[in-house]
């Protein structure tokens, strides 16, 4: 962050992906070469994505902290910012002020066994802890993911999904809500799933993100699978303009998802005003 | 230390000040009285208080933060970023020690020990407050009601309170002290007790203060009760004037504007209680009706802001908020019934 919170960094986009119909992911480099290297981050804080001329938008850092040759953002088309950021193409500036907000309790996971449930572009912020993880795998217990989402064409990390699989120190499953052919994977929505998967809370850390749909039946089904509150880690999204506190549109309550967020537990959740 | 300076040399003194520097001063236009940069010419008026406080000398309506440059592909060159910093100093007189003290809430907001917006500490830090003490209090008027008064001094240089043929002029930081050295201030004399009897006068013409202290656990307990939300949201037409016109509403847009190879980004005042203010990409709007957004907007002001800052009242009682309301909306009633609200439901 620069001493003008609200002056960004300038970028170069390196890579675009195309995710899904309406999801690309970019890798971006800071073009100051000294920032770029003394970057720091941790899994779970977001940045500001500028678009000069469109305007600016928050999205997590989906890339790990392990692998710091590029920062990826995963974006949905849904708006102004996002219709322009989709435009991009390799070589495009951008601006980006980052890391902003609260990180996973990377430290406080250790030695535990971590469930992760993704679902559509809610894997985004998943994928950077996932892939942390899977870069300092024995520092963990088990790790599982089950990652759904509508259709297999809106299943986003295609590239690396064949790695996610093939690897036997993860379990990974794959669900879509119906039958397509050639699917191998399972069928059903994300909570059903979780049932039939049934894991153990036993020292256990479950860290969620998705549509509020599934998030809201996925804590039932963690409930019912005797997960305490402490146990479930989810991370929020709202609409944000300035991402340090100040603008006034992210709160719930006394608590600003830019600041104090965007990584609540359950639990926490449970404490604030009823204002998701 | 106390001055005492004619009404005429006032006119005279604040015209001085205003070749020099920019001033912000009630002047009377079309009806109205209403912050404006003073220009010669330009008579004061301090005969009733500015439809809008001098928030803009702090916190402009609109402002550009940053700039940037785009050069045509052929040119090579990479767009340029530039930060627009404000500059100058400026001096504002006449506004109410409401209106003054709407800034002391930006202050624990806008500058912590991580984030400093250097926007606003560079004009607050570069702005002189002529304040001028209340001698009539309209019935919309509750600063005793927030922790102030009419004759409250806390943030402004200089204190200016009416007497016959003038004001006495009270220096509050060495900033005022210096102005008051200028030669159109003479000894107060007897004018100084007459000062004190007035300001003693507004305050009781004021009456009894309401206790908001329970406020901020008691608009908590009322978070869920959407019923009663909406009964306190019937009349609003969410057209926003009570936010626009709120001296202590810090809330803003940012924004971008593009023209030709040029952008800029822009800061402007916001308003919470209009739909868009939280409306998500995706459609989900967590504040979807306007009980929801009268709820956050009396929560912030009367629970969460003290609640974060050492129990001060995010509402310096101005009630510009009530006078403005095209629908009848008084804020003073909506937190009253808040607190006055059984328990038990």
């Amino acid at each position: 962050m620069n001493a003008n919170p609200y002056l960004p960094d300038m970028a170069t986009v390196v890579e675009v992906i195309e995710e899904t119909p309406n999801i690309k992911s970019f890798r971006l480099v800071l073009n100051d070469e000294e920032k770029m290297r003394s970057f720091s981050f941790k899994p779970g804080q977001v940045g500001q994505l500028s678009v000069f001329g469109a305007g600016e938008s928050t999205f997590v850092i989906n890339s790990s902290p392990t692998r710091m040759e590029y920062l990826q953002f995963s974006v949905m088309r849904v708006g102004e910012v996002t219709t322009r950021l989709h435009q991009l193409k390799a070589g495009d500036q951008v601006g980006v002020r980052a890391p902003l907000g609260k990180p996973f309790p990377v430290e406080d996971m250790q030695g535990k066994n971590i469930l992760f449930i993704g679902g559509g572009i809610g894997m985004a912020p998943l994928r950077t802890l996932f892939t942390y993880m899977l870069d300092t795998r024995d520092d963990y217990q088990d790790i599982t993911l089950l990652y759904g989402a509508r259709s297999p064409v809106d299943l986003t990390y295609q590239a690396e999904l064949p790695d996610w699989l093939a690897r036997e120190d993860v379990k990974t499953v794959l669900c879509v809500d119906n039958e397509y052919p050639g699917w191998e994977h399972k069928v059903g929505l994300i909570p059903n799933i979780l049932l039939e998967m049934n894991p153990s809370p036993e020292n256990t850390v479950a860290i969620t993100c998705g549509p509020p749909i599934m998030i809201k039946f996925t804590l039932q089904a963690l409930k019912k699978l005797d997960f305490a509150d402490e146990q479930i880690i989810t991370t929020l999204e709202k609409r944000m303009k300035c991402g340090v506190g100040i603008c006034g549109r992210c709160n719930i309550g006394t608590q600003y998802v830019c600041l104090d967020g965007p990584v609540f537990t359950y639990a926490q959740l449970k404490e604030l005003p009823s204002e998701l | 230390m106390e001055r005492f300076i004619t009404q005429d040399n006032l006119q005279r003194f604040t015209a001085a000040l205003a070749e020099k520097k920019n001033v912000l001063a009630p002047v009377a236009s079309g009806g109205t009285t209403t912050f404006r940069r003073l220009r010669p010419g330009m008579q004061l008026d301090f005969s009733r208080m500015a439809v809008i406080s001098p928030k803009d000398a702090t916190f402009p309506r609109n402002e550009t933060l940053l700039t940037v440059q785009r050069y045509p592909e052929e040119s090579g060159k990479r767009m340029e970023l530039q930060e627009h910093l404000p500059e100058g100093e400026m001096v504002v007189i006449g506004c109410r020690p409401c209106g003054t003290r709407g800034k002391l809430v930006f202050d624990p907001v806008y500058e912590t020990l991580a984030i400093k917006d250097p926007y606003y500490i560079r004009r607050r830090d570069g702005a002189t407050f002529i304040t001028l003490a209340c001698a009539r209090p309209e019935t919309t008027c509750f600063c005793h009601s927030v922790g102030s008064g009419p004759a409250d001094a806390t943030g402004s240089d200089i204190l200016l309170t009416a007497v016959e043929g003038g004001f006495v002029a009270k220096a509050v930081t060495p900033k005022g002290e210096e102005l008051l050295g200028d030669a159109l201030f003479e000894e107060p004399g007897a004018r100084a007790e007459e000062a004190e009897r007035n300001n003693t006068k507004a305050r009781e013409m004021m009456g009894q203060a309401h206790d908001f202290s329970s406020a901020a656990e008691k608009l908590l307990k009322r978070f869920d009760d959407m019923d009663f939300w909406q009964t306190q949201s019937d009349k609003c037409i969410s057209c926003g004037a009570c936010t626009y016109m709120c001296p202590t509403c810090y809330c803003f847009n940012i924004t971008d504007d593009e023209a030709g190879l040029v952008s800029r980004r822009l800061r402007t005042w916001d308003n919470c209680m209009s739909h868009t203010f939280t409306l998500e990409g995706s459609g989900h709007n967590p504040r979807s009706t306007k009980a929801h957004r009268l709820k956050n907007r009396m929560g912030h002001k009367f629970s969460y802001y003290p609640d974060l800052h050492g129990g001060q009242i995010a509402c310096c009682g101005c009630g510009r908020c009530i006078k403005q309301c095209p629908a009848g909306v008084d804020i003073r009633q909506v937190v009253m019934a808040a607190q006055e609200y059984p328990d038990e439901r």
